[in-house]
């Protein structure tokens, strides 16, 4: 079961602020979810390798050769507020 | 050569009309231009005009598909041209950069007709999650075209589009697919580049076509496969991809998991399904029952690791490079409410699952726990594919639903992925072909029906030839769908 607590704590890890609606709503359904997931637990995993990929690769290397990258301008074109050649962001310090 | 008989054509019927000179490449971009700008479907979130569909084409291109339009996802990057994703954070947002599967289909000469609407960041099966409201079915507008590609399925299968490319983490392509009565190929991870791909669950993502027949997916497919420089996990199909002309089914085998099929099919949808393996039997198929012992648990492994991925990959949304951005307050702040206000409910509940299952104290319960399910689940079909050479299923337990019907409880939405889900933990190709109609069950007019057949990785060509016999025989009718 999850609780209002670990709801705000997660929240707060995903960084997403989220209104009082929300909060208990998700505590319902992350609940509900994971009491469907936690039938793995029945499943003996024993001796059993991780799969974090299916295509067998290893190391896929290209030849270190200087190339053009995306262009800065074009870079910065997107972003809600470039300035002098960089992105700008809000003070980290909290105010007040 | 009038434009009705034109709309009619499939792709390749198309691509062979502009060859022999019977329709220009011009006329035809116009005339469906005509058709996107008729679009009640809500299929596409941006439309091309005569000059942007054709930007950056390459118009003498010599290649088998030169001056067929293409309608595109929305999840795919697209140089100059809105790319959203269907998120409210990325309002506005003109990528740098065009993907490297939009890039290829460009090269070979094929126009964009327009950015096909879908559920937000790819996470649903219904469009419904949309920030721009869902796209409609065209065979009954009240019910759901299936998601997340549910605006390619939609244009597709409502002639508002030739064809389409989707992407599948779960059953993004063949459910939808299934849904709109048309066919949706989800190769094998690795076959196409993911570059320019708006990323969901990288270790399942994975682009590919919707079209009007199976010719048609691999005619698309042999233009989009292939090893990419800017996708190392990429690694194209050895030996391409040829048409398929396979006449029969002789020789090849067919297995059924009933073990995972089990009970919860809808009874119209299983009477289709029978159906069909009797068709295989006639065609000299054989069919035998198999098992995929944990297949059933699909659904929970993949509903930890696609979460789990999607919490990292959609953390670069915070409002600093790209999107939109809600609040100049400290920047812990401003990354709260940009994400807060900018992510519909679906996207906040996978990323607060999937920060649940990776922090500490329930990574192994969950994740790790996940990973090894999916190692079993992988060892299922290689066990299976030493008896045959296909495991087929219905694609969806059931026909369209309807709008709304399924929005209230997250995980009744998520149980439609059951039969899709296994083969992209597996990371193998399974294709969705329709194979005929069936009422729903709380009422109403028929609505196709989806047969999901899937092949060991890297079969993709023996997998198009058995679809392209059975879909022969099964000979259905797509016309109910259209768009008058």
């Amino acid at each position: 079961m999850i609780e209002r607590e670990q709801v705000l704590h997660v929240a707060k890890l995903s960084r997403l602020r989220l209104d009082e609606d929300e909060v208990s709503r998700l505590e319902g359904e992350l609940s509900s979810i994971l009491e469907h997931v936690d039938r793995l637990a029945e499943i003996d995993i024993e001796g059993v390798e991780p799969t974090s990929h299916v295509v067998p690769l290893e190391n896929v290397l290209r030849d270190d050769v200087p190339r053009p990258s995306l262009d800065r301008d074009l870079a910065l074109s997107q972003a809600p507020d470039p300035h002098d050649g960089a992105f700008r962001v809000p003070s980290p310090q909290a105010e007040g | 050569m009038s434009d009705t008989d034109l709309i009619a054509a499939t792709a390749a019927g198309t691509a062979a009309l502009i060859r022999d000179r019977q329709v220009s490449p011009e006329e035809c971009l116009e005339a469906w231009l005509e058709r996107t700008a008729a679009d009640d479907l809500n299929g596409y979130l941006w439309r091309a005009d005569g000059e942007s569909a054709t930007n950056g084409v390459d118009g003498k291109a010599d290649s088998p598909v030169a001056g067929v339009p293409v309608a595109i996802k929305d999840i795919f990057c697209t140089a100059g041209v809105p790319t959203t994703a269907a998120s409210k954070i990325l309002e506005g947002y003109r990528p740098p950069y065009s993907a490297t599967a939009v890039r290829k289909l460009a090269d070979a000469g094929m126009p964009m007709l327009g950015k096909t609407n879908m559920d937000e960041f790819a996470m649903g099966s219904s469009n419904e999650n949309s920030a721009y409201g869902p796209a409609l079915n065209p065979w009954d507008r009240s019910r759901v075209p299936g998601g997340s590609s549910g605006g390619s399925a939609a244009v597709v299968a409502g002639g508002l589009a030739p064809w389409a490319l989707g992407t599948d983490t779960g059953g993004s392509i063949r459910q939808p697919a299934a849904l709109c009565g048309i066919v949706g190929l989800k190769p094998t991870y690795g076959s196409i580049s993911r570059y320019g791909m708006i990323a969901f669950a990288s270790s399942l993502d994975q682009c590919g076509p919707l079209t009007q027949d199976v010719t048609d997916a691999a005619l698309l497919l042999s233009q989009l496969q292939g090893r990419d420089e800017m996708d190392s996990t990429s690694t194209g199909i050895e030996g391409g991809v040829a048409l398929p002309s396979a006449e029969d089914l002789t020789g090849m085998r067919f297995g059924i998991p009933s073990d995972l099929i089990g009970e919860g099919v809808d009874p119209g949808v299983k009477a289709v399904f029978d159906r069909t393996v009797a068709r295989i039997e006639e065609l000299g198929g054989t069919v035998s029952e198999i098992v995929l012992p944990h297949a059933g648990h699909g659904i929970s492994a993949y509903y930890v690791l696609a979460p789990a991925e999607a919490s990292t990959n959609l953390s670069r949304y915070d409002g600093v490079r790209y999107g939109i951005r809600d609040s100049n307050a400290d920047l812990t702040s401003m990354y709260e409410v940009t994400r807060g206000d900018g992510f519909g409910p679906e996207v906040k509940r996978r990323i607060m699952l999937g920060t649940y299952a990776l922090s500490s104290g329930y990574y192994d319960a969950y994740y790790g726990r996940a990973q090894r399910v999916r190692t079993m689940i992988v060892r299922d079909f290689d066990a299976a594919f030493v008896d045959v050479d296909f495991v087929i299923t219905p694609t969806s337990p059931s026909v369209a639903f309807g709008l709304g019907e399924k929005t209230t409880d997250p995980l009744t939405m998520y149980l439609n992925d059951l039969f899709t889900v296994p083969m992209s933990l597996a990371g193998i190709p399974a294709i969705s072909i329709p194979a005929g109609m069936a009422a729903p069950e709380g009422g109403g007019s028929e609505m196709p029906v989806g047969f999901q057949i899937a092949a060991p990785a890297f079969g993709e060509q023996k997998l198009l030839e058995a679809s392209f016999a059975l879909e022969k025989a099964i000979n259905f009718d797509p016309s109910g769908g259209r768009v008058r």
